[in-house]
């Protein structure tokens, strides 16, 4: 397992290279808006790791409900803080591109709309992590879990019936999209869920170590005489 | 061992004797949202047309914020002399626990809304252009969406540090789509529009999560 780790981390390093030539060089430059919508290989890529990094959590949170293992507890934690980032990153690389493109920086359009919500589901679910103390952590966070993913489709739902009773600007249009443009964006999708699989891992040895470091802790004070002479 | 409709009763008249006894949640609610028709008052003209396209949001945000005043207090008096972990030990199903509270909460959220409507009424000159029975449904669907969602945040908060600001930090972001529905639902009202829509989505919403808090809160009754 430990020698994985390196041979991945390198891997991962290629593909994200390799995705960067093809979305600055390979990628034929888009007619209307020019090299701007290059950032579309990052903003879509992140957001759609994060989605599936939030379904892992979803499902690690069901299984702890049922199961109970603190691994699966660790899967939870470790997906949701690295689906926020990638969350941030596509919600950050949106208005820099919308700048130039729409004149503007947001605009409450259903897609923007529902991540931004999705976004604040999933920072209330680290506060929570970040807030309660002790052993009832994890039943707590997946607990929520549980109820947050249930209210992702009614986000979606109501902002998409919401907005679309009031017309905003939309992404692209329709037409067709250059087979490059879809190489780029694949080559680059996979190279950021090695990338977020690479980070979640480490995260989760980090809080397996300290864990084992919290226990050792415990059970020192446990035994250790109060006020002992050592 | 008496049935849990039984303890439903017996815990929901408790808290409606200590409640009418002391009125401190009501009281707090009541201020508090009359603050905030006041404040709000001064960030547009209350007397103009258009504040009929703002009032449903105007008010369903007064309701929100003072509904978390008494949703806070909820859990805060069992707390005091271990009556939850007396409670923890019963043999009493957790979740007639849950639901009598819920109850007791959307039943002092809709006193609230019963005495300040009016006032709304009043302050912002407004009258209904669509069917108003329309409103008691919203009123009625959009309480309960708050409340049972509230009541399962609030012992979930219970268990963290600083519980009074884990409340909203938990409910809010959960709660957008039915706050969504139900300021739509009001302001279609209001304005004359169809809200069919987003009456049943509120529907919806309830019973999804009145059947995921049910399911779950046992659990996060007894997290150790």
């Amino acid at each position: 397992m430990k020698r994985l780790f390196p041979i991945l981390g390198v891997l991962t390093a290629i593909l994200l290279c390799y995705g960067l030539y093809q979305a600055l060089v390979v990628a034929p430059t888009e007619q209307t808006m020019g090299d701007v919508q290059r950032i579309f290989y990052y903003h879509v890529p992140s957001a759609w790791t994060a989605f599936i990094l939030f379904f892992i959590n979803f499902v690690a949170s069901i299984l702890y409900l049922v199961k109970r293992r603190s691994a699966q507890d660790m899967v939870a934690l470790t997906t949701a803080e690295v689906g926020v980032v990638f969350l941030t990153v596509n919600l950050v690389t949106g208005p820099i591109w919308a700048r130039p493109v729409w004149g503007i920086w947001w605009t409450w359009d259903w897609r923007l709309t529902s991540t931004l919500v999705m976004w604040l589901i999933y920072v209330s679910y680290l506060f929570l992590r970040r807030f309660s103390s002790g052993g009832q952590t994890p039943t707590l966070a997946a607990a929520l879990a549980v109820l947050g993913a249930l209210c992702v489709p009614f986000v979606y739902f109501s902002i998409w019936f919401f907005r679309t009773q009031h017309p905003q600007p939309v992404i692209g249009g329709g037409g067709s999209i250059d087979p490059r443009m879809w190489h780029a964006l694949l080559i680059n999708w996979l190279a950021f869920s090695c990338f977020a699989f690479m980070v979640c891992w480490s995260r989760y040895r980090l809080e397996k170590l300290q864990r084992e470091v919290d226990e050792a802790h415990a059970m020192q004070s446990l035994l250790a005489p109060r006020g002992g002479v050592r | 061992m008496s049935k849990p409709s039984g303890i439903v009763r017996a815990t929901l008249l408790k808290d409606l004797r200590l409640e009418w006894r002391s009125k401190d949640a009501i009281n707090s609610m009541l201020f508090f949202s009359l603050l905030v028709v006041v404040v709000f008052s001064f960030s547009f003209d209350p007397s103009a047309e258009e504040s009929r396209q703002i009032a449903g949001g105007l008010i369903w945000v007064a309701f929100l914020f003072a509904a978390v005043v008494a949703l806070n207090q909820t859990w805060a008096r069992e707390i005091r002399n271990q009556v939850l972990d007396a409670y923890r030990v019963s043999p009493a199903p957790a979740n007639s626990l849950f639901i009598a509270k819920a109850l007791g909460n959307f039943i002092f959220v809709l006193v609230l809304e019963a005495l300040m409507t009016p006032l709304f009424i009043m302050f912002y000159r407004l009258r209904a252009l669509g069917p108003a029975w329309q409103l008691l449904v919203v009123g009625a669907l959009g309480t309960w969406a708050l409340v049972v969602n509230g009541t399962f945040f609030a012992a979930m908060s219970l268990r963290t540090r600083s519980r009074e600001i884990m409340l909203p930090l938990l409910l809010f972001p959960i709660s957008i789509p039915a706050i969504l529905a139900m300021v739509q639902a009001t302001t279609a009202i209001l304005s004359g529009e169809q809200a069919r829509f987003w009456i049943v989505l509120l529907a919806t919403y309830d019973l999804v999560f009145t059947t995921g808090c049910l399911l779950l809160f046992e659990t996060v009754l007894n997290a150790e």
